[in-house]
């Protein structure tokens, strides 16, 4: 992980400095993750590589499995009745679903943003940001003022809610909202951020701040993404891997893998043809 | 929640005023129907209202505060009754609503969904019990097991409260406390069950993202969004509490008097209209009796209506939160 900066120091020479996707240091991995809602299958043996601070995206038709997919890397699947999971998870080398591991330790590990803006309407922006950090055993000595600006700047949000951060969360509008669960999920210091379609409830102009923002945020952290569209998928990521019926159909760096697809069924769905 | 999904779909297509004479007919005669209910409400108010004449131009505004009720003397105050109902409804509620909620977050938090809606069944089946049966339970089995066991426990370890104190008689405040919050649980514990249950799922996921556990998300996310809801039901389990008749008549004790010791036999407002009426010879001793069924007609329709106002609330979610 700490690999990085090191290269860009002993390579100052170099112009493109950043490392091709495939020579990042690994973050995370799946390896054959199968998930299931009660007896059917959703997905089928799926097995990835997510480099470190790289955004890999996931795209595919309504209902492929990319959502279920995202939810089971920080075990939120298991969170609905009947869900089950098969395979691996490894976050630094060590498998989230090992029978020892608590799925609360993990979540804290890796953040999730979600489809719908869904601040706590009861709490204030100061309290939702400091929600996470209010939990047992995250205060970390750090004053929690610091954190919860150092968050909302990080998500690009505190200018514009820095004079009324004790007003509700709710009164946002829904691009800032989704800014501020973004701030909520950074202020307990995730390796990895999840985003399930973090923009499919939002306008085009705020759509866009949280592009911008994803560029900032993978200077730090490994980033996944689910969305549904594909020119998102295209300007955001380094890598995109396209999900067809539960299956893993093409994994690649997003460039080739938008113009140069290798199977003919990315080519279908990249051109329009269906989905 | 199904109540603003309701309304939504009456909102969106409401038909105009038809020109066909049948549905005229319909929305005439329905439309009836509905006016009726709330002329009834209002008859109800004006008629205590007239027939407590005598006694409120006696008495006045000092009827709430009097503490004789003698009806040899001609002197009527309402204090005793509105004492023994405020002490037995508060005394139920202290014990009802942490049973009641308890049993609610069990039931839509942590109980497997069969065994939720099976047991969700029984609590409302305690509601469809009449509440003369309640007061016979009283007679032949709480009021023996309060005199004997109760009474005697609490005045031996908590005696030094002027509440727990004197002679255990078994009829009292706090059987009639005891009686009401069996009664009134169902109340709390269906409506709240309900309310849970609305919250929506990416609220829970929301905190459970951020490495809630199951106990933290209830507190971060879950029971803050159903607060206002659950507060309307347990208002509804009060309002039920100041206007039970019959089962709290049964063990109450029937007399009027303010004491400081629960173990004392007290009375309340519908308790005294049960029991006085066909003894009411004269037109004062009559319309005291009905004013003092218009202050508790007053009070529970207050009551029910901040219930029913913070239930409403909550149908209407806080933003575009709600999936």
């Amino acid at each position: 992980m700490h690999l990085l900066p090191d290269l860009k120091k002993a390579l100052p020479a170099r112009a493109s400095l950043a490392p091709t996707p495939e020579e990042a240091p690994e973050a995370m991995r799946t390896e054959a993750l199968s998930a299931w809602f009660g007896p059917h299958q959703v997905l089928h043996e799926i097995s990835l590589r997510f480099p470190a601070r790289q955004v890999t995206a996931l795209i595919g038709p309504s209902g492929c499995g990319k959502t279920t997919y995202i939810r089971c890397l920080n075990r939120m699947h298991e969170v609905v009745p009947s869900a089950r999971v098969g395979g691996k998870v490894l976050l630094g080398g060590e498998d989230i679903y090992a029978p020892k591991v608590d799925p609360v330790l993990v979540r804290r590990r890796i953040g999730m943003v979600f489809q719908k803006p869904n601040p706590f309407p009861a709490m204030s922006i100061y309290g939702n940001v400091a929600a996470g950090l209010r939990l047992t055993g995250l205060a970390k000595g750090r004053s929690l003022d610091e954190i919860v600006e150092r968050s909302l700047r990080q998500a690009a949000l505190w200018d514009e809610v820095k004079d009324r951060l004790h007003q509700p969360g709710t009164d946002l509008s829904g691009g800032q909202q989704q800014r501020l669960c973004i701030a909520r999920t950074l202020a307990v210091e995730p390796e990895v951020l999840l985003f399930d379609e973090p923009c499919s409830a939002l306008d085009p102009v705020a759509t866009e701040k949280i592009e911008q923002l994803l560029f900032e945020l993978k200077k730090r952290y490994t980033i996944v993404i689910v969305t549904h569209n594909m020119q998102q998928a295209a300007r955001v990521s380094d890598l995109t891997g396209f999900l067809l019926m539960g299956d893993l159909v093409e994994f690649g760096r997003t460039e080739s893998l938008f113009t140069t697809p290798k199977d003919p069924r990315t080519e279908a769905y990249i051109t329009g043809r269906f989905g | 929640m199904r109540r603003s999904t309701s309304r939504r779909d009456r909102g969106s297509d409401r038909p105009r005023r038809s020109r066909n004479p049948s549905d005229r007919l319909f929305r005439g005669a329905t439309l009836g129907f509905a006016l009726a209910i709330l002329g009834l409400a209002l008859l109800v108010a004006w008629q205590l209202f007239i027939h407590s004449k005598l006694s409120r131009e006696q008495f006045g505004w000092s009827f709430l505060w009097t503490q004789t009720w003698d009806p040899v003397a001609g002197q009527f105050g309402a204090l005793p009754f509105i004492y023994g109902t405020l002490v037995t409804s508060v005394l139920a509620l202290v014990i009802a609503v942490p049973l009641g909620l308890g049993t609610a977050l069990f039931l839509a938090e942590l109980a497997p969904p069969r065994l939720s809606q099976w047991l969700a069944f029984m609590v409302e089946l305690l509601a469809a019990i009449p509440s003369v049966i309640y007061g016979l339970v009283g007679i032949f089995i709480v009021v023996p097991w309060v005199r004997v066991h109760l009474e005697p426990a609490l005045s031996g370890t908590l005696g030094f409260l002027p509440l727990f104190r004197g002679a255990p008689y078994g009829v009292g405040f706090l059987t009639a406390g005891l009686i009401l919050a069996v009664m009134v649980v169902p109340f709390i514990t269906s409506v709240s069950r309900e309310v849970l249950l609305a919250v929506p799922r990416v609220q829970r996921e929301a905190a459970l993202a951020l490495g809630a556990t199951r106990w933290e998300m209830l507190r971060m996310a879950v029971l803050p969004y159903a607060r206002s809801g659950i507060a309307g039901s347990i208002l509804l389990a009060l309002a039920r509490a100041l206007g039970e008749t019959m089962a709290v008549t049964m063990v109450i004790g029937n007399k009027p008097q303010i004491a400081a010791s629960l173990f004392e036999p007290g009375y309340t407002m519908p308790a005294v209209l049960a029991n006085e009426f066909t003894e009411a010879t004269d037109d004062l001793y009559l319309h005291a009796l009905i004013e003092i069924g218009l202050v508790l007609f007053v009070v529970t329709v207050l009551i029910n209506g901040i219930a029913r106002l913070m239930l409403m609330r909550l149908a209407v979610p806080a933003g575009p939160v709600k999936r």
